[in-house]
């Protein structure tokens, strides 16, 4: 009989790198090379201006409903640059940053928050799975693509994303539980912006984090900085290291803020206090990139305009593709259900082709 | 009698729920601090307090589950689904349980729980937020299936559905919140479940509908009435489950043809139920094969095509014009 302290092998961890005046600490610097660290900063700030963008158009009356990323930059580009085209990723509904990353068009992206089912193109030669509304519900997913490859014997990974109101979800629960019986090549990033709509991420869950609910599944995890991009990529990267080398799951937290409202339809006033947003609006990932960048001598004010003025031009391109093809047909919302259409289903498309002629109606937008 | 639009009316029922009975609890994701997504649940946190109205963490199935264990110490929990499109993390507590304590324990423990959400759509949201699943409850045995469609019936349905000792499913068409208001009595109202409502009355043909579409319905009921003089029935069905085959039986015997409106999908809708209510009750007063105008068996398109997609007053009035050549 005994009665003594339970020790587990799992790895809980903390990372951080670059402090949010932009200085580095040098003995955990990676040391990555020029130009992914300029890379990296169009990235963020294609991600910061495509996202302005979103929610401008939102104003405009040019796309629905829209949930933006703002401060959520460095998490989004930095795991998603640890990934090779062959890796699968498989978003929640808030990484356009990603998303554009891994070669979805912009006018793509537009098209999803504009109510076309365009949005949902996955582009070819990239394995990703489009915007998955219903919270948490991808992350079996990510579980289930990660064990495929296990079977097949491919040296590839899954990388799945989620907020942290959704970690309550049951979904998250089990996807993890047969991520670690299974010991599939699976990285879960855990986009803790410490809001759920309106409800605090303390509130959530009475765990001091998240990360450490990996323990409860057997696996390793990292609670990171979340608007440091070079511990996020450096957790992301040996995450990934690992679960391509046959080494298991992974599971990320990445601590960043929401700084402005859930969707355009949500009033954060209502449920937090502005001067909580002030606190982590100077801990924005891009300021301190920025400087850090300044600080190597890579960057200027004059290339900073310049990369400014090159990506809101790839940004307007994108828009004028999205203004360009939003007449679409409402006919094929029978187009795709079945590979193999059942003959009522035939009959229901023609009755609907019936009405709209009626009706006058050729396309919707 | 103040005038009020759904989302008010609702409040309404929701505040006269927690002032009446000290075990009405409400919880929800968002319900508190932010009253609701809708703001249906406004004001009702800093009236009730923190015990009474409460904010859970995101995980529909633990929503339903624990308003199912406080349900069975005794309390009366009314759950909001944030949206419909999300009650299926919750449907094992709702099938498996919410629905079946009170025959499993042979009466011993009732579940009076309200499970709330809006539901249909019409409002340019992004996907699995404008589905109509009401066939799926309905379909479930040990549930009550109401769907409002006004603010005075959002009210009186509500209320009756927080004082009712078995499971109620409560549909709100969000398209109708904030569509236009209507007097709603000061005096606690309320309507019985199971029940339908003759809305507008006729006698050359039956239209049944419920929900949002009850708007285009009885567009379409004007339109015939104006245009071609004839004289239209409307039905409010109000409960879809129980049906009220009375009030069905009374109005197609009367008329001899109907036209059954909704917008959820056709196949095993609540539509082929009713029409099979009329052909069992009423085959031999039939004059026109009964017609459904519904959502097609396909998922809900995103916004762009959802106005082509949803059923209008047009499509209503030419079948009901097509029943009415037989
Ligand atoms: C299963 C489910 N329930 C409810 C919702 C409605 N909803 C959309 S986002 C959201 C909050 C999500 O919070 P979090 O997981 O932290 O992600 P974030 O929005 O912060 O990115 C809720 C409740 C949903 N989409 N899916
Ligand atoms: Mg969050």
């Amino acid at each position: 009989m005994a009665r003594k302290k339970i020790t587990v092998d799992h790895k809980l961890e903390y990372l951080a790198i670059l402090d949010e005046h932009g200085k580095i600490d040098d003995g955990l610097d990676p040391k990555l090379d020029d130009n992914t660290l300029l890379e990296m900063h169009r990235l963020m700030l294609t991600t910061r201006l495509l996202d302005d963008r979103l929610l401008a158009m939102q104003r405009q009356g040019k796309i629905g409903t829209y949930a933006p990323i703002r401060g959520q930059e460095a998490v989004q580009i930095a795991t998603a640059m640890t990934l090779t085209p062959d890796d699968w990723m498989l978003q929640s509904f808030r990484e356009p940053g990603v998303c554009y990353y891994r070669g979805w068009p912009i006018h793509t992206i537009m098209q999803f928050w504009g109510g076309y089912e365009e949005g949902c193109t996955v582009p070819e030669g990239i394995n990703d799975t489009p915007i998955c509304v219903p919270v948490a519900s991808q992350f079996p997913h990510v579980t289930g693509v990660a064990w495929a490859m296990k079977i097949k014997g491919k040296e590839t990974v899954a990388l799945g994303y989620i907020g942290d109101g959704a970690t309550s979800e049951g979904d998250f629960h089990e996807a993890l539980t047969f991520a670690g019986v299974y010991d599939v090549p699976a990285v879960f990033v855990i986009v803790n912006n410490q809001w759920a709509i309106s409800h605090p991420r303390e509130m959530q869950t009475r765990a001091a984090t998240l990360a450490q609910k990996a323990g409860g599944y057997g696996i390793d995890g990292i609670q990171v900085d979340g608007n440091d991009p070079l511990a996020i990529y450096v957790a992301t990267t040996e995450a990934v290291a690992k679960a391509r080398a046959g080494g298991g799951p992974t599971l990320i937290e990445a601590v960043t803020y929401r700084l402005i409202m859930h969707t355009t339809a949500d009033d954060p006033k209502k449920y937090r206090d502005e001067a909580d947003v002030k606190v982590w609006e100077k801990r924005d990932p891009l300021i301190r990139f920025d400087q850090y960048l300044r600080d190597k001598g890579l960057l200027d004010d004059e290339r900073d305009a310049a990369m400014r003025d090159e990506i809101k031009k790839i940004i307007k391109e994108g828009v004028t593709q999205y203004e360009a093809n939003r007449d679409v047909d409402p006919r094929d919302c029978f187009k795709y259900l079945y590979e193999d259409v059942p003959e009522e289903l035939k009959q229901q498309a023609a009755e609907f082709d019936a009405a709209l002629q009626r009706e006058g109606v050729t396309i919707g937008h | 009698m103040p005038s009020l639009n759904m989302v008010k009316a609702l409040n309404l029922a929701l505040n006269e729920g927690l002032r009446e009975d000290e075990d009405v609890v409400i919880m929800g994701e968002d319900v508190g601090q932010d009253e609701g997504v809708f703001r249906v649940t406004e004001n009702l946190l800093k009236k009730y307090g923190r015990d009474r109205v409460i904010d859970t963490p995101l995980a529909e199935g633990a929503i339903v589950g624990t308003a199912v264990g406080m349900a069975l110490y005794g309390m009366k929990p009314v759950c909001e689904m944030q949206f419909s499109g999300f009650a299926y993390q919750a449907y094992h507590q709702i099938e498996g349980h919410m629905s079946r304590y009170r025959n499993r324990t042979r009466g011993r423990y009732n579940m009076p729980i309200v499970v709330r959400m809006p539901f249909g759509g019409g409002i340019r949201a992004i996907e699995h937020h404008s589905e109509s699943r009401e066939a799926l409850y309905a379909h479930n045995p040990g549930l009550k299936m109401v769907v409002c469609s006004t603010p005075r019936n959002a009210r009186a349905l509500l209320l009756e559905s927080i004082r009712h000792p078995d499971p109620v499913i409560f549909f709100e068409p969000k398209a109708v919140y904030r569509a236009f208001k209507e007097e709603v009595p000061d005096e606690p109202e309320t309507m019985p479940i199971g029940k339908a409502q003759v809305v507008r009355e006729g006698s050359d043909i039956t239209l049944i509908s419920y929900g949002a579409m009850m708007r285009p319905t009885l567009e379409a009921a004007a339109d015939l009435t104006d245009d071609d003089g004839v004289s239209v029935e409307v039905l409010d069905l109000l409960t879809v489950s129980p049906l009220d085959t009375e009030t069905l039986t009374k109005s197609v015997a009367k008329t001899g043809r109907a036209v059954v409106i909704h917008e959820g999908p056709r196949t095993c809708g609540v539509g082929a139920e009713v029409v099979a209510r009329i052909v069992e009750t009423c085959f031999y007063h039939l004059e026109a094969p009964v017609r459904r105008i519904t959502g097609y068996d396909v998922h809900f398109p995103y916004f762009a095509r959802e106005q082509a997609f949803l059923p209008g007053a047009d499509r209503i009035t030419h079948a009901a014009r097509e029943t009415l050549a037989c």
